[in-house]
């Protein structure tokens, strides 16, 4: 194959990126249900963040309600993500697995990318 | 009546073992605990000689002296106090030395190895030597400055979680003008990597001088922020020849926002690298450390200082990046070893594994942990084995392995990314990254003509040459 251009540009919010994982196509339900099973395995607790995408680069997004601690229901966690994506259709929706010995989060990943600016 | 007080001088050349082979002695806690391998000249028996290393590393000297008894000996000398088999080896052995907290300066990393490996090193008694691990004592670990912010920390500052980070040295390591070189720092951090990095001996050469690297490097890291929308970095060298040019570069990376700096430890010196290093934390500054000249200490298996002293040194005085080898790539690296002492940078509590080459337990206390960076001839078709030895808590860095991509920089940074978030992805899913990798690489560059096209390129470069320092076994 001859040389090609890498397409990226400050003019297209497409080329904007969301952490780990952002370089992979979307991931499938069955996907993102095994990214959350990693994280209830590691004993960390799910929490979930979002923000408008002009604001993605604060440290701080909107928490959506508190971090689930000690939940290891994958369904409920794969529902509560569901819920802050319908309450907040244009935003970036991220998950994180904070883990509390480490003062550090396990996990983070952009589960629904909102309207890119 | 003391002990002590009755003792009267003897003047002569006494035997090192009446005085420093305890092999009774009871270890205290606040002990300074070292391994030697000791290969000693014929006719010294394994007794003298680690009794002569103890001795020599602390408190003798050749003769008695009548000031030795204007103290209390005793409560400051090293003792050997016990001796073990090499396996695989006829003619070393281990020698343990116990060194009371007493004799060294607190928090001074440069005062405990002036003693250790100071003059003993060139004993005559001893026909090689080699320092194979320390135990550091809590009360020592606490007293020093430790990593200027940590791996959380950092992972904090830079808004990166659940992966390994990726790097790429820019080549050609010399002679590139600082906008040429920006240029190549640019595209590597637009494609997809966190940080790129100045070689070695990088300083501030007629060809780049410092400060003009400085300003084009982070105009390069702002505009990859702003296109990605993912924090970057690039590791500014600021070592240099003295110790006021080396602050006046490191002022100056503060001045112009760039979040991470470098210098080399070794070579640099260790003083001025603690001081450094205490810098970095005052300044919010990350500090990325090489390690030019390590092999020239470690890597003769009977004679220097084993890597992992160097690391634990290093965690010491400070540094939140550590070179640690690869373990698959173009660089001298034994697999266990080199787990050690990736156990060494980032765990709070090392416990004692032979099968690693670790001889002591070792408590970090709180002190932060360093990334371990691996990094020399490493590329797309290493990463499934990387991400399993390495775990998250690593700096990939992958030099030719980007900047060699056949469509350039970008591309080969896009596809170490891909490559890297596949195996992550993987990993977490529960799959076996060693065995699985190819499949996992081959199907994540479906989406990506960037892997797809590095995959092609390396397909067939292996480095297989046999390690020159491997653990010592049985092997016979």
């Amino acid at each position: 194959m001859s040389v090609q251009d890498y397409h990226s540009r400050l003019s297209d919010p497409a080329s904007r990126k969301m952490g780990t994982f952002s370089y992979l196509p979307p991931m499938t339900k069955e996907q993102i249900r095994a990214q959350v099973e990693w994280i209830v395995q590691n004993g960390w607790n799910p929490a979930i963040e979002h923000t408008e995408p002009q604001f993605a680069m604060s440290n701080y997004w909107y928490m959506w309600k508190l971090p689930m601690f000690g939940e290891t229901d994958v369904d409920a966690i794969l529902a509560e993500l569901e819920a802050c994506h319908a309450a907040n259709p244009d935003n970036h929706v991220r998950l994180l697995g904070y883990n509390n010995f480490t003062q550090s989060q396990g996990a983070n990943m952009v589960v629904y990318r909102g309207t890119p600016v | 009546m003391n002990e002590q007080i009755r003792k009267t001088y003897d003047a002569g050349v006494k035997e090192y073992r009446a005085t420093y082979w305890e092999p009774d002695y009871a270890i205290k806690e606040t002990d300074i605990l070292a391994c030697f391998k000791v290969i000693p000249q014929a006719g010294v028996s394994r007794e003298e000689a680690a009794a002569a290393v103890a001795a020599e590393s602390s408190t003798g000297t050749w003769t008695t002296v009548w000031t030795d008894l204007l103290t209390d000996l005793d409560h400051y000398k090293g003792r050997a106090y016990r001796i073990e088999d090499v396996p695989g080896h006829d003619e070393a052995f281990y020698a343990f030395i116990a060194y009371p907290a007493d004799l060294f300066e607190e928090g001074s990393v440069v005062n405990v190895f002036t003693s250790l490996v100071g003059n003993v090193f060139g004993f005559k008694a001893v026909r090689s030597l080699r320092l194979e691990d320390i135990r550091f004592p809590i009360w020592f670990v606490k007293t020093c400055f430790g990593p200027p912010h940590g791996i959380h920390v950092e992972r904090d500052k830079l808004d990166k979680y659940g992966r390994p980070l990726l790097g790429c040295t820019i080549k050609p390591k010399l002679g590139l003008s600082a906008k040429n070189y920006g240029r190549a720092v640019y595209e590597c951090l637009r494609g997809g990597l966190d940080f790129t990095k100045d070689d070695e001996n990088v300083n501030s050469q007629p060809f780049m001088r410092w400060r003009d690297r400085f300003l084009f490097c982070q105009e390069a890291i702002e505009k990859a922020e702003s296109e990605t929308g993912e924090r970057k970095g690039h590791y500014l060298n600021v070592t240099a020849g003295t110790v006021e040019d080396m602050f006046q570069r490191a002022e100056f990376a503060k001045e112009i926002g760039t979040p991470i700096i470098m210098s080399d430890y070794l070579t640099l010196g260790w003083a001025a690298h603690n001081s450094l290093s205490k810098w970095c934390r005052d300044n919010g500054l990350l500090l990325h450390v090489h390690r030019a000249m390590h092999a020239v200490l470690d890597r003769n298996p009977n004679h220097g200082i084993n890597f992992r002293v160097l690391t634990k040194l290093l965690r010491l005085m400070g540094g939140d990046h550590l070179h640690s080898g690869t373990v698959v790539g173009k660089l001298e690296g034994d697999r266990e070893a080199t787990l050690g002492w990736i156990d060494l940078m980032r765990d709070k509590y090392v416990k004692e594994d032979r099968s690693r080459g670790i001889f002591f337990d070792q408590d970090w206390g709180s002190m932060p942990g360093v990334f371990p960076c691996a990094s020399g001839g490493i590329h797309v078709w290493h990463m499934p084995a990387l991400v399993s030895i390495f775990g998250n808590d690593s700096v990939l860095q992958f030099g030719g392995g980007t900047l060699g991509h056949p469509w350039g920089n970008a591309a080969g940074a896009a596809a170490n990314r891909v490559a890297l978030e596949a195996c992550v992805q993987a990993r977490n899913e529960g799959r076996e990254l060693e065995r699985e990798g190819k499949d996992i690489l081959l199907k994540a560059a479906e989406h990506s003509p960037e892997l797809k096209i590095a995959m092609e390129t390396w397909k067939e470069i292996k480095f297989e040459f046999d390690t020159v320092d491997k653990l010592d076994v049985q092997h016979r």
